[in-house]
């Protein structure tokens, strides 16, 4: 069946594979030599002479950077059950309500996939202020929530356009609301969408630098990213806390996506769930 | 029953509630509320220095913190890179520090223009700087200023003190020795005379062409000739500063162009480079990582006998926020910052930031004290674009980044690098 | 029953009816509210906000002076805001060339791959190809300057060793290559995405369509190309179109990282959310101006909303009927 043996299948996909992880591992690397060795031999693993974990303790005696994981954690979770949880609803709900007036929402929301956040920053400061959300997680969790919205709505709409209608009428049938219908039928059965909106929000709310910059500098609200940047000085570099910090920075993302990938993804074997 | 405790449970809720709003309305002083509640004052100060943070809060604020118990404040820095842009948001949303490092010239004029920054040319200290100091933090006219000018930083060459005693090279003092020195280190196998690259671009025009430059230019002659008027860019001893710079070229590392400036610094420091063009604020950062003894020499002389000029940057200053909420302990704050101690706390726990005060200090470290001797022996100037000049789009200052990257890049020539600069400073003339 | 009791139960069953529909609107409305207000408060009021204050100029004191549309006059009037808005749009034109012919071929021929691999190995090796996407700009931007350096020799001895020595340069540092390459570490960066959405669409292809071609004495290769690719022709569609908005509005913290604020060499890698970073919040000695700033913003979400509006218009409904 298969015209390419499965043995040169596997060989071009673990040539990406090392593309993808060497600089990773080359990181991981040199976060555990000392600053010659990083710079004097950078693929090489670490020897007795150049071992040296000098940059995870730096790391680590400003116990703060366990805080910014933690912000960075909550942050992210946060936004994510948001976005999937408000996205679906006005999917969902603007789906359900057809009427003239929900198709121009629909659009008016849609119309955010293309407008990026930041262009609108001064305003976001000062409404921020206003309602006094600055330095706050909440403040950052309802900005990225915002971001994420449009593409989460997008994506949804597509899939409960196509969802098997026999499935929705039966529920109405059993005497369910448009809400339960939603959160008991519909979402369980599309959770590869969840999952792929899930992963598409999260990067971009882990990874920013941005707002954590602008919004909530303050170094209790302050995000992993903003906190590896704090290594990185004007003109004098501590590279072994450097390497050791971006280490240490990509651990909880991978997590998440692990999370993910593992309930929903594995839900996608061939053909059985078509959303 | 219940209804009678919870009522009671109330009325002492409400009670106390009131006292305590009571208590914060009430008009005492913040110094005073905070004596009742046992809570510190903070202030925050913002800066780009971030590989200064440590020092700032364990050895320079402490100090200040113990002279008033009952203020702390926080050092609290952003990436540079970042810093202009990140703290102009902030001011515009308020939630910028108490304290605000202030980068010289154009960039703090417009915060105070803006209203952001206290006008602080009453404080008392102020009277311990000179015009000079006070001119990169003051309006046009001199009338007011707006930061206490904290800390300059001079420019000059870093050397690998053993490799220069190794291949039996003197420091060079005029431009002739300098290239003869790039030629002979150039000679030696697996060195590379000069390490700077191009890639941050800042390095070209702040350590490179600003570095070299005073020498042709003749200091401020050149640099207030620029300003009002009555030199051109296109004059001769504009071009030759660049032609000087792009000599550089063929004593640079291999791949130059992808060199970030902290590739340049490890090059020095791993004894790869022999030569570093610099500033005193690589002092701290260079003797904590070098295994090698480093040494300074000043920009070489066109010819032999001529004056010598240095750049020498009212780079710091502190500003106070004018929406802070603790105005009294940021003006306490202020003033210690124009006084002996601090100058001196200054320049012996940060070596390479020059105080700006005109207190005398003593300066420990003996690389500090080069510079120091430079400074003595050669006149004082600023870097060329810092006043004025940079104003209006776009910005001199960010296009000497760009041309002189390009003129070591050898991507443009010197004429063609000075044209476009000249270019500039007409426009903003019409 | 006689007509006056199902009348009756005709009107109860209408007023249940109505009741079942307001109801229902409710829900909707319930449904749809959140989303909509922190959407309109956090998105769309500050967006609009913005587009306002680009007819509006910041004064020296910081105020702010209507001018109309004087400052669209002036990005395209004037040389010194024409030459960097028509070089950043170039570059980000160029950036979106590379991302869609590298990137996307790369991850439509992973999902290809992985389509024919166990269900375990597949989820082991996405798992693995999305791990660029997670690591964050100032990670990717460290590691891949430190791999290309020519000063600590890994790309350098890596080609040297293979004999191609005279092919390396330090691509990062000059003008003919900084865009490509930068462009280059992007997709390294974000094949993850593009893969997921290939992948997903291959396997929801039903697999009766596959076996029936199969009988009708298809090959492999035909196969793929005459009902598998035009099957996923949408999610094609869907990806180049994100890809160009992301290329336009996220780029930012990639090209920053690896090359500064100023795009360097020489604006070689200039783009428009670069270009308005610097015009709208400042560079060093370069003051922001907001104004202009929140024009270039605005023409660049003119730019996106035309492209992605005709795609919409033609490509999708040309997809649609085929």
């Amino acid at each position: 069946m298969f015209r390419l043996p499965k043995l040169s299948v596997h060989f071009f996909l673990a040539i990406y594979a090392v593309i993808a992880l060497l600089p990773f591992g080359i990181i991981v690397l040199n976060s555990f030599k000392t600053r010659s060795g990083i710079f004097g031999d950078p693929l090489s693993l670490p020897d007795p002479t150049t071992l040296s974990i000098a940059g995870y303790q730096t790391l680590f005696a400003s116990t703060d950077f366990l805080l910014y994981i933690g912000n960075s954690t909550l942050i992210t979770s946060v936004s994510l059950l948001f976005i999937i949880g408000l996205g679906a609803g006005a999917a969902y709900g603007l789906l359900e309500s057809k009427t003239t007036l929900s198709k121009w929402l629909w659009l008016l929301i849609i119309v955010g996939i293309m407008v990026p956040l930041r262009l609108g920053t001064v305003g976001l400061l000062e409404l921020m202020k206003s309602l006094d959300l600055l330095n706050s997680l909440i403040g950052l969790i309802c900005i990225y929530t915002a971001q994420g919205l449009p593409l989460a709505v997008f994506i949804y709409t597509e899939v409960f356009r196509r969802f098997p209608k026999e499935l929705i009428a039966s529920a109405r049938m059993d005497g369910l609301g448009s809400a339960k219908t939603l959160f008991f039928i519909v979402m369980p059965l599309t959770r590869p969408t969840t999952a792929t909106i899930a992963i598409f929000s999260l990067v971009p709310v882990w990874n920013d630098l941005w707002f954590p910059l602008i919004i909530a500098p303050d170094p209790n609200v302050r995000t992993v990213t903003l906190g590896v940047q704090q290594f990185i000085g004007q003109f004098t570099v501590d590279w072994q806390a450097v390497l050791a910090a971006l280490s240490i920075a990509m651990a909880p993302a991978f997590a998440i996506y692990a999370l993910i990938s593992r309930n929903f993804i594995r839900n996608l074997s061939a053909g059985s769930i078509k959303g | 029953m219940f209804l009678a405790t919870n009522n009671l449970h109330k009325k002492i809720l409400a009670i106390s509630l009131l006292a305590y709003g009571l208590s914060d309305a009430s008009i005492a002083s913040d110094a005073e509320k905070q004596v009742a509640y046992d809570r510190p004052v903070v202030l925050t100060l913002e800066s780009w220095r971030s590989e200064d943070a440590k020092i700032w809060n364990n050895e320079i604020l402490p100090v200040f913190e113990a002279l008033h118990p009952g203020i702390d404040v926080v050092f609290s820095p952003t990436k540079p890179t970042e810093y202009n842009a990140a703290l102009n948001a902030r001011l515009d949303g308020n939630t910028a520090g108490d304290l605000i490092s202030c980068r010289p010239f154009d960039n703090s004029l417009e915060l105070f223009h803006r209203g952001h920054l206290l006008d602080i040319t009453q404080i008392d200290g102020m009277k311990h700087f000179s015009d000079v100091a006070k001119s990169a933090w003051s309006t046009d006219d001199g009338d007011a200023t707006f930061c206490i000018p904290v800390a300059s930083v001079l420019h000059g060459f870093f050397y690998n003190k053993n490799i220069f005693s190794k291949l039996d090279i003197d420091k060079p003092s005029t431009e002739a020795e300098f290239f003869d020195v790039l030629k002979k280190l150039d000679k030696a196998s697996g060195l590379t005379p000069l390490a700077i690259g191009t890639k941050d671009q800042w390095e070209a025009a702040t350590v490179g062409l600003n570095l070299v430059g005073p020498q042709y230019w003749e200091g401020e002659n050149g640099r207030l000739g620029l300003i009002n008027g009555s030199k051109a860019f296109t004059d001769p001893q504009f071009v030759e500063a660049f032609s000087v710079l792009e000599r550089w070229r063929p004593y640079l590392s291999r791949g130059y162009q992808a060199q970030s400036y902290s590739d340049s610094q490890s090059l020095f420091l791993l004894e790869r480079a022999a030569i570093y063009p610099g500033g005193s604020w690589e002092i701290s950062g260079f003797q904590s990582e070098a295994e090698f003894p480093i040494g300074v020499f000043r920009a070489p002389v066109k010819s032999e006998g001529e004056s010598c000029y240095i750049s020498d940057h009212t780079d710091i200053g502190i500003a106070i926020n004018s929406r802070t909420a603790h105005r009294n302990e940021a003006m306490l704050f202020a003033e210690w910052l124009t006084t002996q101690s601090f100058a001196n706390l200054l320049t012996n726990k940060l070596p390479g930031f020059f105080a700006l005060s005109d207190h005398p200090v003593t300066v420990d470290n003996p690389l500090a004290q080069e510079f120091l001797g430079l400074r003595t022996d050669c006149m004082s100037t600023i870097r060329l674009a810092s006043q004025i000049l940079s104003r209006g789009q776009p910005s001199l200052g960010n296009a000497l980044w760009t041309l002189s990257a390009e003129v070591l890049n050898g991507t443009k020539s010197p004429l063609e690098a000075a044209l476009d600069s000249q270019n500039i400073i007409e426009g903003k003339r019409k | 029953m006689n007509i006056h009791e199902s009348a009756e139960v005709t009107r109860e069953e209408f007023k249940k009816n109505t009741q079942h529909k307001r109801l229902k609107s409710l829900t909707n409305i319930g449904l749809v509210a959140p989303a909509l207000s922190i959407y309109l408060t956090f998105s769309l009021w500050p967006l609009l906000n913005t587009f306002r204050l680009s007819l509006y100029q910041t004064t020296d004191s910081g105020d702010r002076k209507w001018v109309g549309i004087n400052q669209y006059i002036e990005l395209f009037g004037n040389p010194i805001w024409s030459d960097q808005f028509f070089n950043a749009l170039t570059n980000n034109l160029q950036f979106f060339g590379i991302h869609v012919v590298v990137q996307n071929s790369i991850a439509l021929f992973l999902a290809v791959l992985l389509a024919l691999v166990s269900s375990r190995a597949s989820t082991f090796y996405r798992g693995i190809f999305f791990i660029p996407t997670l690591i964050s700009v100032v990670v990717v931007g460290f590691v891949w300057q430190l791999i290309l350096s020519p000063i600590w020799g890994i790309t350098p001895n890596l080609f040297d060793s293979l004999g191609l020595d005279h092919l390396f340069a330090p691509w990062l540092g000059l003008e003919s290559s900084a865009l490509i390459t930068v462009g280059l570490i992007s997709v390294w960066q974000n094949v993850g995405l593009p893969l997921l959405l290939f992948y997903s669409a291959l396997i929801a292809i039903p697999q009766e369509l596959i076996e029936a071609s199969r009988l009708d004495g298809l090959s492999e290769w035909a196969c793929f190309w005459r009902i598998k690719i035009p099957l996923i022709l949408p999610t094609i569609g869907v990806v180049n179109i994100l890809t160009f908005i992301g290329n336009f509005t996220l780029s930012f913290d990639l090209i920053y990282a690896i090359q500064g604020g100023l795009a360097g060499p020489s604006f070689s890698t200039d783009v428009m959310s670069t270009l308005l970073f610097r015009t709208f919040f400042g560079f060093q000695t370069q003051l922001g101006d907001h104004g202009m700033g929140a024009t270039i913003a605005t023409c660049t979400f003119l730019l996106i909303l035309f492209v992605v509006g005709m795609y919409l218009l033609l490509i999708q409904r040309r997809l649609r009927i085929h």
